[in-house]
């Protein structure tokens, strides 16, 4: 019962951005664009002394994008959801489903389908503008792997958001944190090659490991691939409870 | 101007100015965001300063022209936004039943902006100044920084008077955000000109008019009394700012139609 109302809910979320350009334009148009500005204007950091990454900074620069495409698919389904919860569609939802958690289900997979929508463009155009891949079947496999699950959690944490606020206004909210973590990341260069107060933080920034894991599989060279993949199952898991308590904030309000 | 002109730009800009310091919602973003981004990307890029040919040994004084131009794209949201408010809740409609002029509608309008401009200038270059970066010019180029600021903001701003007398809707304004934003990751906001290396970035950025006004803010954080950027960066905002004036104008003509 529960796969049928994820299977419902998702169906609807994924026609709803799919037939409407102003939901699906942001989520494809965004990550293009920073790809071109990072990719395109900074290659010259890939001349600094001590940056080394065999696959070349388009790679390099790819790997964030693609890692901020899928936290950000999930951040723009927070949206759907709130306004959901402005029309009061969600009620209805909330009215007929037999087992709730199956709305969260259901949206998280519109999130997933969102992104591999954006994923697909995203790469094309990264090996259209010559990006070089030194990894094969399975790191590209882990590389697509660990960008699913930040698209998990970024969809928990925004619909965990979405339903506590039940209002398009949340929106900063679910938007900001994760726009922060991101680029409190080594986004630019490697973290070898940050000094200060931002190398502090983004050692201690799970995204660090997810980044720098992933530029480790696109260059061919696995690196901190069990810490990754710890983060990046744990954080979801995390982020449920977040989501679970939201949806029961949502149910009290009625 | 005349007695009645200056008392109907007066009202407005009375109204203007309140209405944004009302509204810590168009503050405090253009304040924090521009900030933010300069804190991280002055952290990220450090070793940029690197490169050969690189400007400066201080990648947060290259970067602290960045946030001037951040708050003048905010200031297209917020002109734009307030405007279309008015035109949204039929303030607009009462006040075209006055014999109020246009110019004085836009000019009125644009006084929140010019006091959010300053506001914007003299918080960056503080924030900026505390955290380490240099002031080439001095004194006085802190204060050419400031009124530099206030020109490019109030040109953006007239940009969304534009958007607002347009489309009527504050929801099409905030669309243009990231249509401005673009123009600022195209240009060289975060490597000079001269270092950009992959061809049709370069081109792009070399046609496009931010990267100017950044090198305006730059030579006097850099260099000190650089003229030419100086004078090409204060000509470039006059002509966003004649340009979208007289957009807007035209624009207001076909909205303002007494019955």
């Amino acid at each position: 019962m529960t796969r049928k109302i994820a299977l419902a809910v998702a169906w609807r979320s994924i026609h709803n951005f799919l037939s409407n350009p102003a939901f699906l334009a942001p989520g494809i148009l965004f990550p293009l664009f920073f790809f071109t500005a990072f990719a395109g204007g900074l290659s010259a950091i890939s001349n600094t002394p001590g940056f080394e990454f065999p696959s070349g900074y388009t790679a390099f620069q790819f790997v964030f994008v693609l890692l901020q495409s899928a936290a950000f698919g999930g951040v723009f389904t927070g949206f759907g959801i709130a306004r959901d919860f402005e029309t009061g569609f969600a009620r209805r939802y909330l009215l007929a489903a037999s087992d709730r958690r199956g709305i969260v289900a259901g949206y998280a997979l519109a999130a997933l389908v969102r992104s591999l929508i954006t994923w697909t463009i995203l790469t094309a155009v990264a090996l259209v503008a010559g990006m070089e891949v030194g990894g094969e079947g399975v790191e590209l496999v882990g590389l697509y792997g660990l960008a699913i699950l930040v698209n998990a959690t970024a969809t928990m944490w925004a619909a965990g958001v979405a339903m506590r606020v039940r209002s398009i206004q949340g929106g900063p909210l679910m938007q900001f944190p994760v726009f922060l973590i991101l680029f409190l990341a080594p986004v630019y260069v490697p973290l070898s090659l940050l000094s200060g107060w931002i190398h502090a933080v983004a050692s201690v920034n799970p995204v660090t490991a997810l980044l720098e894991s992933g530029r480790g599989f696109i260059s061919g060279d696995p690196t901190a691939v069990a810490l990754a993949f710890a983060i990046g199952a744990t954080l979801p898991v995390l982020f449920a409870l977040w989501a679970r308590g939201g949806l029961k904030r949502a149910e009290a309000a009625g | 101007m005349n007695a009645a002109l200056r008392t109907q730009v007066g009202q407005l800009a009375r109204r203007s100015v309140l209405r944004t310091m009302r509204q810590p919602g168009q503050i405090v973003p253009a304040l924090i965001f521009p900030l933010f981004l300069l804190a991280v990307n002055s952290g990220g890029l450090k070793s940029a300063t690197d490169l050969p040919g690189f400007p400066t040994d201080s990648y947060l004084t290259f970067a602290l022209a960045v946030p001037f131009m951040q708050g003048a794209l905010f200031s297209v949201m917020n002109a734009g936004t307030d405007l279309a408010r008015d035109i949204e809740t039929g303030f607009l409609n009462r006040l075209a039943l006055t014999p109020l002029r246009g110019a004085a509608l836009l000019s009125g309008l644009l006084a929140g902006a010019v006091v959010l401009g300053v506001v914007q200038g003299m918080v960056y270059l503080s924030v900026g100044l505390i955290a380490g970066a240099e002031l080439a010019a001095g004194a006085g180029g802190a204060l050419v920084l400031v009124v530099l600021s206030v020109s490019v903001t109030v040109a953006f701003g007239t940009l969304g008077l534009f958007a607002a007398l347009r489309t009527g809707s504050g929801e099409a304004v905030q669309g243009l955000f990231p249509l401005f934003f673009v123009l600022l990751f195209l240009s060289s906001m975060s490597l000079p000109l001269s270092l950009l290396q992959t061809d049709w970035f370069h081109a792009v950025a070399s046609a496009n008019p931010v990267s100017y006004l950044l090198q305006a803010f730059r030579s006097l954080l850099i260099e000190g009394w650089n003229l030419g950027d100086l004078a090409l960066g204060f000509a470039i905002a006059a002509a966003i700012g004649t340009i979208g004036m007289y957009a807007a104008t035209r624009t207001l003509k076909t909205r303002l139609v007494r019955t």
